[in-house]
């Protein structure tokens, strides 16, 4: 396995590979490093090995950081324990393009996941690495996508599990969490309250909390978008991604798994795509400093429909900044009412029903589009975390049913066909 | 005014293994630079040059992030709760 090391991001600090997550020296975050030069560097070869691969995220494996390679015994039927997640549809959007005056969109379908969202990537890879290093008991602190993760993943592998949630997050979120059987533990407050709690229990417990102390692995686990994405389009770049900006960490790690591929050679062309982040404008503290040119984030307290977004202390917004900032992209913010119309235009568009971070995206391309600021030949790919089956009171009453006697006379009265033949 | 402040675990051995420690101070950074005067190595791990905190490190009073207070002037009454924490991504 070409796993190294742990090492900060700021002052390169190197730590062994365990349950660390922070420098000692400076406190910035700490990510994990590979050594690819013992890998074979014939690109076919590298390209068969993954096609032949599972069809999840393990096909991967060289270029996540498990010691032990992908989970299981051996060989292929092994990769398929627990709740391996990854290989969602990249889908061509012809219609949305057409409703945006562009040429080339694609629809990167995440909510096509085991829960349901992009978490279970890096649940999957944090949940394996702490089984490596002998963990017994999972846990984190979560919007509620996380939280749905984490629990079905302790099902799937037969481990504790304790989910931490603001107490007030949608309802479904919470019953596709509690009935994995997890110790589910609604704080009152709101992320970034029950983020502190759990840094602090962290510290006193021997859990491997997924997005805290295990947090260098389980943010590994995104850059399989990246890789999926590339190789759905033929081992090619688009020209452009718009992606959800929570704490950031999805948004540059998706880069950076393009990067790592293009450092390889696996990724055919030069150019890099243009980096996007959505923000809901109730939770922008990325957009702002964006918008201000600033580069740090100043916290926020979130008020938005999208609360898998609300973080409002994001820990990797510097990075998130330069990011847009060096690939020429950006970093927008948009209301509650064009979240809501975000969610509408893709479904109506696409048959994809996403959640409320997916229409702050889908509301973000509207945005850019509309802007001019995206060129019609450009390849755009839209990258949607979530089904919209997790958040559905932002899209009550957002329609009429008509309700009719059963009766032909009743309902040729009530709905209006739009075609008579 | 005394003012307890709590240690990450990563900045524990360079407190003398201390979770917590009592200092005096009427205001966040006075009650730090009690902790840097006890812990000398602290003051670098925790602070940029001028003073101000490091980008990840977040300093909560009573539970509330002190950036939504007033910063390091942030007023601390007797017997106050000061936690220091690593900043950490989430979702």
């Amino acid at each position: 396995m070409a796993v190294s090391h742990l090492q900060c991001k700021e002052c390169k600090t190197q730590y062994p590979l365990e349950a660390l997550y922070v420098c000692e020296q400076c406190f910035g975050p700490l990510e994990v490093a590979y050594d690819h030069s013992r890998s074979s560097l014939d690109v076919g070869e590298l390209r068969r090995r993954i096609q032949g691969g599972p069809q999840n995220i393990w096909r991967y494996a060289d270029f996540l950081p498990l010691a032990g390679g992908p989970p299981g015994p051996s060989g292929r039927l092994a990769s398929r324990v627990g709740l391996p997640a990854g290989c969602t549809p990249l889908i061509r959007a012809d219609r949305l393009a057409e409703r945006l005056g562009l040429r080339e969109v694609w629809v990167k379908n995440d909510a096509a996941n085991p829960t349901h969202s992009f978490k279970d990537r890096v649940v999957s890879v944090a949940v394996t690495r702490a089984r490596e290093l002998g963990f017994e008991t999972i846990a984190c602190a979560s919007t509620g996508n996380l939280a749905n993760s984490v629990a079905a993943h302790g099902a799937a592998l037969g481990m504790d599990s304790y989910v931490f949630i603001p107490a007030n997050l949608e309802e479904q979120k919470i019953l596709a969490t509690g009935i994995y059987g997890t110790k589910l533990v609604g704080v009152n407050g709101g992320y970034d309250d029950v983020n502190r709690l759990c840094t602090e229990l962290s510290a006193e417990r021997d859990w491997a909390f997924v997005n805290i102390n295990l947090r260098p692995y389980y943010a590994e686990g995104s850059k399989t978008l990246a890789f999926e994405i590339a190789e759905q389009l033929g081992w090619e770049l688009p020209d452009r991604c718009v992606v959800p900006v929570a704490s950031g960490s999805l948004f540059t790690k998706i880069a950076r798994g393009f990067e790592e591929w293009s450092e390889l050679g696996l990724i055919e062309g030069e150019s890099f795509p243009r980096m996007n982040g959505a923000q809901a404008e109730g939770c922008s503290p990325v957009a702002s400093a964006y918008a201000d040119g600033r580069d740090v984030c100043r916290p926020v307290k979130p008020d938005t429909i999208a609360k898998s977004l609300a973080i409002g202390n994001p820990a990797d917004g510097p990075y998130a900044l330069d990011l847009a900032r060096r690939t020429g992209g950006g970093v927008d913010a948009v209301s509650d009412e064009e979240i809501r119309a975000g969610i509408k235009l893709l479904a109506e568009t696409t048959g994809v029903f996403t959640e409320t971070a997916g229409g702050v995206t889908t509301a973000v391309l509207a945005k850019l589009a509309a802007r001019g600021d995206i060129d019609p030949d450009e390849r755009v790919v839209l990258v949607i975390t979530g089904d919209g089956l997790k958040t559905l009171d932002a899209v009550r009453d957002s329609f009429e049913t008509y309700k009719i006697d059963p009766s032909v006379e009743a309902f040729e009265r009530t709905v209006p066909e739009a075609v008579t033949v | 005014m005394a003012v307890l402040v709590k240690i990450p675990t990563q900045l524990r051995a360079a407190a003398g293994g201390s979770a917590e420690t009592e200092v005096s101070g009427a205001t966040v950074a006075e009650a730090l630079n009690g902790l840097y005067e006890r812990h000398g190595e602290l003051r670098e791990r925790i602070s940029n040059e001028d003073g101000s905190l490091r980008r990840f490190v977040n300093v909560y009073l009573a539970g509330e992030d002190i950036r939504f207070l007033e910063g390091l002037q942030t007023p601390v009454p007797d017997g106050a709760e000061l936690t220091i924490l690593p900043a950490v991504a989430g979702g």
